[in-house]
């Protein structure tokens, strides 16, 4: 308990930190990971092969390494300058996209094909028909995978530690820099995680209650 | 099923799509050729960056990295699928204590995050006066965390079976065990073996965390060799290298996954099952 009060100045602000690189990477994500979703089921052949490449590549590559990339690497290239926590943010929305599409189109295979049928027939275009018919109903029947990608990506936000974020995982650095227990310390931002994930579940079942479609 | 959104098109379409291909194909092109613009104004490209691939050493220290990474996802793959088999037969328990104690420990090592977990082990261990080289760190926590999502699976794979399965199997007179290894457990497995070998990329691409606590892998390697003044820091073609490395390690596993899934469903011995839905784990955020 004492190493948590004593150190509540570090608990408290990077927690804070760890939430927000959440709120914000997992808006992100959802956004370009349903935009992905969309190009690999669009009509033009291009548009799909650029989606799958793209999932293809970051599915299969570390997150680690997308983060060494992002922090160490590509400063040289000069192109931005992004602060840490940016580049955190940018890391974790470009690798977790990749899972968000995969789960939103395994959610449009879900809708069936009358819905579809019935949009065509009535002469909607194909940005209509995904935007208004099947995308709502297909992100409602996928928001259990959909929530515990982002579960994922929370866990995955210590990885910004690595990185100069001061973030919760960060937490045991600063620590041992005080000469604190680092083991109780790390039990304390492993008992955060816990709660916080307990959280977002629970935000999954409501959120399942109420969403789930009738079919 | 992705066709049902459109129609097949006509001329018009076609002409329509042809172009959006065109455009798509410049915006991209675009992008790609203003990176690799970047690559080369900013010098990623000389000669001089690349030269250290050339060095014997150099890919001698390489292929080391690569086996350390190597060795420590075989072994904890190992050691997950063992964590995994015996708290998915736990959970399964007819005895609630050993159920209780076994979900407990399932969902506490599922809920903290991996890099946490090293972190207790490397950093941590230290304060109970044991201290563990950034190996063992690695592998412990490997195997716990990946274990843990193994039992799940293990768990939904036996579930997902049809119910007359182990029926058949009392009816006949068998024991709790004898059902579960002789009936359940083999079918349960095939029907799995997809997912749990999706779970074992995750399992490679986490072995990347070794980098965080020191553990000499294939991203740390690429981290040291493009830190150094001599080859005038190659830190951009490195990590391209060892991305290169990591995605075709993957992607193999990937196709043995395939390989396996397009055999069952040729196969006549395949229970069909319902597979349950893919968790955050399975579709492998780590």
């Amino acid at each position: 308990m004492d190493v948590l009060l004593d150190n509540l100045d570090l608990y408290g602000p990077f927690f804070w930190t760890t939430i927000k690189l959440f709120l914000i990477s997992g808006v992100a994500s959802l956004i370009f990971g349903t935009f992905l979703a969309g190009l690999r089921v669009s009509p033009v052949p291009v548009f799909r092969a650029i989606g799958a490449t793209y999932v293809t590549l970051l599915r299969n590559t570390p997150l680690t390494l997308v983060f060494v990339f992002l922090v160490f690497a590509y400063p040289l290239l000069e192109i931005l300058e992004l602060s840490y926590f940016t580049a955190a943010v940018v890391a974790l929305t470009i690798y977790t996209s990749a899972f968000i599409c995969e789960v939103v189109r395994s959610g449009i295979n879900t809708v069936p094909v009358g819905q579809a049928e019935a949009a065509r027939a009535l002469g909607l275009t194909f940005s209509q028909i995904l935007g208004q018919i099947v995308l709502p109903q297909a992100i409602r029947s996928v928001v259990p995978p959909l929530m515990s990608t982002l579960i994922g990506m929370l866990k995955n936000t210590t990885i910004a530690a690595g990185f100069s974020v001061t973030e919760a995982g960060a937490i045991r650095q600063y620590l041992s820099e005080r000469g604190d227990n680092q083991l109780i310390g790390l039990l304390w931002v492993a008992l955060g995680f816990i709660i916080l994930v307990a959280i977002l579940s629970f935000a999954q079942r409501a959120l399942e209650r109420r969403w789930s479609v009738a079919r | 099923m992705s066709n049902v959104l459109f129609d097949v098109p006509g001329p018009k379409a076609r002409v329509r799509h042809r172009l959006m291909a065109v455009l798509g194909i410049v915006a991209v092109a675009a992008i790609l050729t203003y990176i690799v613009y970047r690559f080369y104004d900013s010098g990623q490209f000389t000669a001089r960056k690349w030269q250290w691939l050339q060095y014997t050493q150099v890919q001698r220290d390489l292929v080391t990295a690569l086996l350390a990474t190597v060795k420590a996802f075989a072994l904890g793959a190992v050691l997950a699928l063992v964590f995994g088999a015996i708290f998915a037969a736990g959970r399964l328990s007819d005895h609630a204590w050993v159920r209780g104690v076994s979900t407990f420990i399932v969902e506490f090592f599922r809920a903290i995050p991996l890099l946490i977990l090293m972190f207790l082990f490397y950093y941590g261990a230290p304060a109970l006066g044991v201290t563990l080289p950034p190996f063992a760190a690695v592998v412990l926590g490997l195997t716990l965390y990946n274990g843990s999502v193994l039992a799940e699976v293990f768990r939904a794979g036996v579930q997902a079976l049809p119910k007359g399965q182990s029926e058949a199997a009392y009816a006949l007179g068998m024991g709790k065990t004898q059902v579960m290894t002789l009936v359940l457990i083999p079918q349960a497995i095939r029907s799995m073996l997809p997912t749990i070998i999706s779970q074992l990329v995750v399992l490679l691409k986490d072995t990347a965390l070794g980098f965080l606590v020191t553990y000499p892998e294939l991203l740390y390697y690429a981290r040291y060799i493009g830190s150094q003044g001599a080859f005038s820091r190659p830190i951009v073609p490195s990590t391209i290298v060892v991305a290169a490395i990591y995605i075709a390690l993957c992607l193999l596993l990937t196709a043995l996954a395939n390989f396996i899934e397009r055999r069952q469903r040729r196969s006549k011995k395949h229970v069909e099952t319902e597979r349950p839905p893919a968790t955050e784990d399975v579709v492998g955020v780590a």
